[in-house]
């Protein structure tokens, strides 16, 4: 996709991010000025596990473009298991929404440590790319909600 | 409705510089509920502060959204001002404009709208805020020290010495550590074991202090202040109690060629055997692997000599379960193995050694006797060439990125006895650089080339050479003459790259403290909180969290005890409020958020409920709030929806969802 198309193309990213593993990645990016696109918008949950499916049909439902999910590394949670289950339910979900049409490239889990702000950089801005070539999502928006 | 407050930080210009702040007090002045904005220099100074508060009492606000940095920053700070003016401190909410937007972009316009947006959504979750009271959790006075290193034995002398009781848990057979192999210590050249066997010895006579040998960490639960902590303390197969330290079943064992670890390989080792002479407890071990009687049940030697009738066969694992209100982190390191760097023949001669090897080659109670000699043949070395970061600063994906940082200076140190001791032998050093930044160490660097005649040559060695004579061929590149170099040696020194030990990542598994990639534990910020783990209660000492010295190490052995001592001293700890949360009309009692609890926070009460006029007893989740972390599992695994987590609640969640995408 151009430069030119992706300065039309305002697309709305939602990171859902834990607060002790990615959020704390997210910082030391802010931290050490490695950038990603500003369509990205960081929302800090106490650990990934916290992301109820509904939050991510939501965001979808709101117009969202891309739902990315970041917690601790396997067998790093703060909490232990908590991304276990996340693991477990963003499959069961991510397969869900794209039977019903939602591509794969529109949703995501990552795994980010607090030491990884480069990792969080490079996944954003990948995250961000594929939603520019995806284009505007028009599954499950509920245009009533739209301005 | 909430009538909400908002404060946006310039943070001088690291804010200000990319964000419109006027632009966002302006958009967010706004939103619904908001009765206030204003934009401020730096809120975090006492002036921002009462700003804060004066708008607090001024306009009756009943909710506060700050737009400033990180919360991991400063959200206690906001929370501690809103309380100051009456405020409970959970109606804050914090909008990372800093971290997340200002130093991340660089447009000006993009910069603001994302900024806008964050504040919108943090205005949202405020309007959902409850007020919380956080709840108190006793402490337990004993701290645990995992690993009995020079930073874990200074640890716990120092929380000793306050008169806090301190467990040290060793994997070893003795405590001493890395420190106990090293024959001198830079940049003085006191001997290792002179200046460190008299703290061991305090340690082990401390009346605070309780040492677990040859001892494992198992299974670690609870949280700050009350931690319980399951320890493995695995059969020495002697009574500790009986045994009197005379050795006699060492000397007698019959089985004598094992590698002896402390050694690192060089010499040999009885089966049963005390790893060094200064070891605490001056009590042996028997490696069941090695010793005759339990690999072919005939033996029993070691038993029929000793007097005190010690040596116990049957001896089983003991596991231990004791409380503690801190666990220190004090793990230490190991060298990197040398398998991926063949190239200097590591594996094929045994003249190429690593910098531990020759601390042991050089020490009296060594397996030369303190001799320097080839290991090959017993023959005086005349020349050396010391290979510096091998596996460290290294780009590809072999080696470790990071500098190992002690290596220069005990290179130094070695070239300089060497020359010390036997001034006919030549020394050569390849380098990369040279790092001497600490007290006296450029001077004890200039020695080791002005007084003591050592050849720095600065260049990588490419490959080492094993000649049919045995000698070594040693292919260099000389980076300032830029020339290629090819040198005879008769023992080549590898300074092998430092690395967590490899026990590191599973104990901050069991401690659920965060690690990096390189297996070096986090610290909780990086220059601000360098000794605590980001996980409250576990503390770092040592190498385990970054390469450092000894003079580094202990003085962060203090710094992290001071930290113990400091949680220890209090008598109450408050609890996080954000814990989950029944509501009693929706639960049905299925059990399913007591299955996901990592906490078993969560049990069941028969309670008298009234459902809409129906009075009715129903089994209902009961979270108790002092075991619950808030991880928030439970609520997404409840299916009538009934359990919620405070402070992160699903209609904060999705209000905050709404607000991005709107």
């Amino acid at each position: 996709m151009s430069i030119e198309a992706k300065e039309i193309f305002k697309p709305r990213i939602v990171a859902f991010c834990c607060n002790w593993c990615s959020y704390a990645g997210a910082d030391l990016a802010g931290s050490s000025r490695l950038t990603y696109p500003a369509d990205v918008k960081i929302i800090r949950v106490p650990c990934s596990c916290r992301v109820n499916p509904m939050f991510i049909l939501r965001a979808f439902e709101k117009g969202a473009d891309g739902v990315i999910l970041c917690g601790c590394h396997p067998g790093d949670c703060h909490y232990t298991s908590g991304n276990y289950y996340a693991r477990r339910r963003m499959t069961l979900l991510f397969s869900m929404l794209e039977f019903i049409g939602v591509e794969q490239g529109r949703t995501r889990v990552e795994w980010v440590s607090a030491a990884e702000g480069a990792k969080f950089s490079r996944t954003m801005n990948e995250f961000a790319e594929k939603i520019y070539s995806l284009g505007k999502n028009v599954r499950l928006e509920d245009l009533r909600c739209r301005n | 409705m909430q009538r909400i407050g908002v404060f946006v930080c310039h943070c001088g210009t690291n804010i200000a510089g990319t964000v419109d702040v006027k632009k966002v007090a302006e958009m967010a002045a706004k939103e619904t509920g908001v009765v206030h904005a204003e934009d401020y220099q730096y809120m975090c100074s006492e002036a921002g502060q009462s700003k804060i508060i004066a708008a607090i009492r001024e306009k009756g606000l009943t909710g506060v959204v700050v737009c400033s940095c990180s919360p991991r920053m400063h959200e206690t700070t906001f929370r501690k001002a809103a309380e100051k003016a009456g405020l409970n401190p959970y109606m804050v909410e914090i909008a990372n404009i800093r971290e997340h937007c200002s130093w991340i972009h660089k447009d000006m316009q993009e910069a603001t709208e994302k900024a806008v947006i964050l504040a919108r959504a943090a205005i949202a979750k405020v309007h959902l805020n409850t007020p919380l009271k956080p709840g108190e959790s006793r402490v337990t006075k004993r701290a645990l020290v995992i690993g009995g290193g020079i930073a874990g034995i200074q640890t716990a002398l120092d929380i000793a010495d306050a008169g806090y009781k301190v467990d040290i848990v060793e994997k070893t057979p003795s405590i001493g550590g890395r420190m106990s192999q090293l024959d001198k210590t830079f940049p003085t050249l006191d001997c290792s074991a002179c200046i460190l066997t008299p703290k061991m010895v305090e340690a082990a006579s401390h009346e605070n202090i309780t040492i677990y040998t040859y001892s494992e960490i198992e299974k670690v639960a609870g949280f700050v202040g009350d931690f319980t902590v399951d320890i493995r303390k695995k059969a020495r197969s002697v009574d500790m109690e009986k045994c009197t330290g005379c050795g006699v079943c060492s000397e007698k064992c019959p089985s004598k060629k094992n590698p002896s670890e402390f050694n690192r390989g060089l010499g040999n080792r009885s089966a049963i055997y005390i790893p060094f002479a200064q070891a605490i407890p001056n009590v042996p071990v028997i490696d069941r692997e090695h010793c005759t009687k339990f690999k072919t049940g005939k033996c029993g030697v070691c038993a029929k000599v000793c007097q005190a009738g010690a040596v116990d066969y049957d001896q089983q694992d003991e596991i231990i379960t004791q409380n503690y209100g801190a666990i220190v982190a004090a793990t230490g390191f190991d060298m990197i193995g040398l398998d991926k760097y063949d190239e200097y023949a590591y594996s094929q001669s045994k003249d190429v050694i690593t910098s531990l090897e020759l601390e042991r080659i050089m020490n009296a109670a060594g397996p030369t006797g303190g001799h320097l000699e080839r290991l090959s043949d017993g023959r005086a070395p005349k020349n050396i060439v010391f290979v510096q970061c091998v596996g460290s600063r290294c780009s590809d994906a072999r080696g470790k990125s990071y500098c190992s940082k002690i290596c220069c200076m005990y290179t130094a140190k070695h070239a300089m006895l060497i020359r010390d001791k036997y001034p006919d032998t030549n020394v050569t050093v390849f380098y990369i650089d040279v790092r001497t930044p600490g007290k006296n160490f450029d001077e004890f660097y200039r020695r080791a080339v002005e007084d003591y005649g050592v050849n720095y040559i600065k260049g990588q060695v490419g490959k080492v050479f094993l000649q049919p004579d045995g000698t070594l061929l040693v292919q260099a590149s000389d980076l300032l003459d830029n020339r290629q170099i090819r040198m005879e040696a008769d023992m080549v020194v590898l300074a092998a790259a430092i690395e967590p030990n490899p026990d590191a990542r599973r104990i901050a598994t069991m401690l659920t403290a965060s690690i990096d990639t390189n297996n070096f534990l986090t610290e909780a910020h990086a220059k601000l909180r360098p000794v605590e783990s980001p996980t409250a209660g576990i503390f770092l000492s040592g190498v385990c969290q970054g390469s450092k010295d000894i003079p580094e190490t202990v003085a962060q052995a203090g710094a992290a005890a001071v930290k113990v001592i400091g949680l220890l001293a209090k008598e109450k700890l408050t609890t996080n409020p954000c814990t989950a949360k029944a509501d009693e009309l929706l639960c049905n009692g299925c059990s399913q958020c007591a299955n996901v609890c990592p906490y078993g926070a969560i049990s069941y009460e028969e309670k008298q409920v009234n459902d809409h006029g129906i009075r009715e007893t129903r089994r209902i989740a009961a979270v108790n709030n002092a075991l619950c972390q808030g991880c928030g599992a439970c609520t997404v695994t409840c299916p009538s929806g009934a359990m919620d987590l405070q402070g992160f609640s699903n209609r904060q969640m999705i209000s905050e969802v709404d607000a991005i995408c709107r």
